[in-house]
């Protein structure tokens, strides 16, 4: 039987891993957008790890909208992301720059 | 066994209707010519007018549920929907041609309108942190497509995109707050884990953690130093009219957001979260009345206006009790319908093919326009906090609530760090009366506009001068 904080600690990896992966990354904004889904997949494993552990299952119920949810944000990154293709000719994150002050 | 009973309809029949609605919208809009458009903003308006009959028809004496306690009705939540759905109608007014004049007069600015409209209301009743998930992303998938939809302006992409990266982070540290909450409380109900909280003594780790990363997702939604970092950005890059619907109802569901998780269900937390509220509380203080000094872009310097503004609300919030909360909602209310004014004038300078942005595009503003110098006179004097414009009030709540419970060196610091905010509140005002208009061409502008916006700008005075009425109700929605 793998303990609850395994599981966390898993989680607590995985979460570390896509917030270091947004602020290290200057390339590309379509390994944000992985960073991002990473990030819901690793709250996802605490919210399942915890239901099972507490035999409640709203919290698996949880896991399926914020999957739902991740997906029409995807839709939009990317939606965003072709628009800012096509007034840019470039997805370099470094280059996002032109509003500042 | 569920029965049709027990979901309580009736108590969402606001929200019902709006999503009706916003259905109707979206599918009449695609059936429309495009010099037909008139009817996709007729419907809508007309719409809204509907839920606001539809809000005012529930009285909620006690706290109702629905949606088997998914869904609450106070009257703390009455009152904040009616003020928003009234805010998102004027920015609707507003919004009618400026977009016409940039060919951007499409349906979708109406039905992501109404769609976020739906996120906030859900969000303000949610009585659970499913709801309260669902309705802060419906409210935030809306936004990022409303500011990315002038599809051929390069800033309103380039500032979507940082706003969809940094709310996508915000919700993640959000919901890994909630899951960590949920695994110590064993509850996602706002009201259940209230009561768990109560039985869990001494210093939980795990619970510490999970708040930690709450406040941080909550802050970052509000735009509190050291989370601010989209909102010069946003407030700059996007088409003003979308500008000046960030700016104004979703702070109101900002509100309820932090009421209903932090103060509602975390209560029993509170001098945990109140050391962070003061942190970032300062912090935005500082921030945002400093570097707007620095700003020549009027959205640039109403963004970081905003973030000083924000730091107030959190005084309010901070004081944990029931006058700091009415206090903040009374300074949220007032700030929403001021911010809305502000970015009504500037939507009333535009014209097509200019952007009225800089401070310069303000000069002399009173050979122009007498009485819209007035409007934008009183709009700024009250976010300044001047009386007797209902700013000076809003800001006097927050610090009565803030020395009543013994930290007069913060209300020190925040009337300081607003006196400091008064001098570029007061360039403006000095810019358009006594300065030489650069740009002596006629203001033009529809009728339904005009009456709007002197609405918007008369309202924030006559808050001013009778604020009794607004501030019993924020008292009568925490007792």
């Amino acid at each position: 039987m793998i303990p609850l904080s395994s599981y966390l600690i898993l989680g607590a990896i995985l979460f570390s891993i896509s917030i270091a992966g947004i602020f290290i990354n200057r390339k590309n904004v379509i390994v944000l957008l992985m960073c991002i889904e990473l990030m819901l997949l690793a709250v996802n494993i605490n919210f399942i790890a915890f239901s099972h552990f507490l035999g409640d299952t709203a919290g698996q119920v949880f896991v399926f909208f914020i999957l739902t949810v991740a997906a029409a944000e995807a839709a939009i990154g990317l939606a965003i992301l072709v628009v800012v293709f096509r007034n840019r000719q470039t997805i370099n994150v470094s280059e996002l720059n032109t509003l500042k002050g | 066994m569920m029965t049709l009973e027990m979901l309580n309809l009736s108590i969402a029949m606001p929200e019902l209707f709006l999503l009706a609605l916003a259905c109707t919208v979206l599918v009449v809009d695609v059936y429309l010519k495009d010099e037909r458009r008139n009817v996709t903003y007729v419907l809508s308006q007309f719409g809204l007018i509907i839920t606001l009959i539809l809000i005012s028809q529930q009285s909620p004496q006690s706290r109702e549920l629905a949606f088997n306690g998914l869904f609450v009705n106070d009257l703390l939540a009455t009152v904040l929907k009616y003020a928003a759905v009234l805010l998102v109608a004027v920015v609707f007014v507003y919004s009618r041609r400026y977009l016409q004049d940039r060919n951007i007069f499409k349906g979708e600015f109406y039905v992501l309108g109404l769609f976020g409209l739906l996120g906030m209301m859900v969000m303000i009743s949610s009585n659970h942190f499913l709801s309260m998930y669902l309705g802060l992303e419906l409210l935030s998938l809306s936004l990022y497509a409303m500011v990315a939809f002038d599809r051929e302006n390069p800033n309103a992409a380039e500032a979507a995109m940082k706003y969809f990266i940094l709310g996508a982070i915000a919700s993640g540290m959000l919901l890994y707050g909630m899951s960590m909450v949920y695994g110590m409380t064993g509850s996602l109900n706002i009201v259940e884990v209230a009561v768990a909280l109560d039985q869990i003594e001494g210093n939980n780790i795990v619970l510490i953690f999970g708040l930690v990363f709450m406040v941080i997702g909550l802050s970052f939604k509000l735009g509190a130093v050291p989370f601010h970092m989209w909102i010069p950005d946003v407030y700059h890059g996007s088409p003003t009219t979308v500008t000046s619907y960030i700016a104004s109802a979703p702070k109101v569901a900002g509100f309820a957001m932090i009421i209903r998780l932090l103060a509602e269900s975390m209560g029993s937390l509170q001098t945990d979260w109140q050391g962070m509220f003061i942190i970032m509380a300062v912090l935005s203080m500082i921030v945002g009345n400093v570097i707007a000094i620095a700003q020549t872009n009027l959205k640039r310097l109403f963004a970081y206006s905003t973030i000083s503004h924000v730091g107030f609300i959190m005084l309010g919030l901070l004081a944990g009790n029931q006058e700091g909360y009415s206090a903040a909602m009374f300074y949220t209310l007032t700030y929403a319908l001021t911010s809305l004014g502000a970015f009504g004038v500037i939507i009333l300078l535009t014209r097509k093919g200019f952007e009225a942005e800089n401070i310069d595009d303000f000069k002399g503003l009173n050979q122009r326009s007498p009485w819209f110098a007035f409007i934008m006179l009183i709009i700024v004097f009250s976010m300044a906090g001047v009386p007797p414009t209902v700013g000076f009030w809003a800001k006097l709540a927050v610090l009565k609530a803030v020395v009543n419970i013994d930290m007069l060196w913060l209300a020190l610091l925040a009337v300081f760090f607003s006196i400091i905010g008064i001098f570029y509140y007061l360039r403006i005002v000095k810019v358009m009366y006594f300065d030489d208009a650069l740009d002596k061409s006629e203001i033009n502008c529809s009728r339904d506009m005009q009456i709007a916006l002197s609405a918007n700008g008369l309202s924030v005075l006559l808050l001013g001068l009778y604020p009794a009425a607004l501030m019993s109700i924020c008292i009568a929605a925490f007792a």
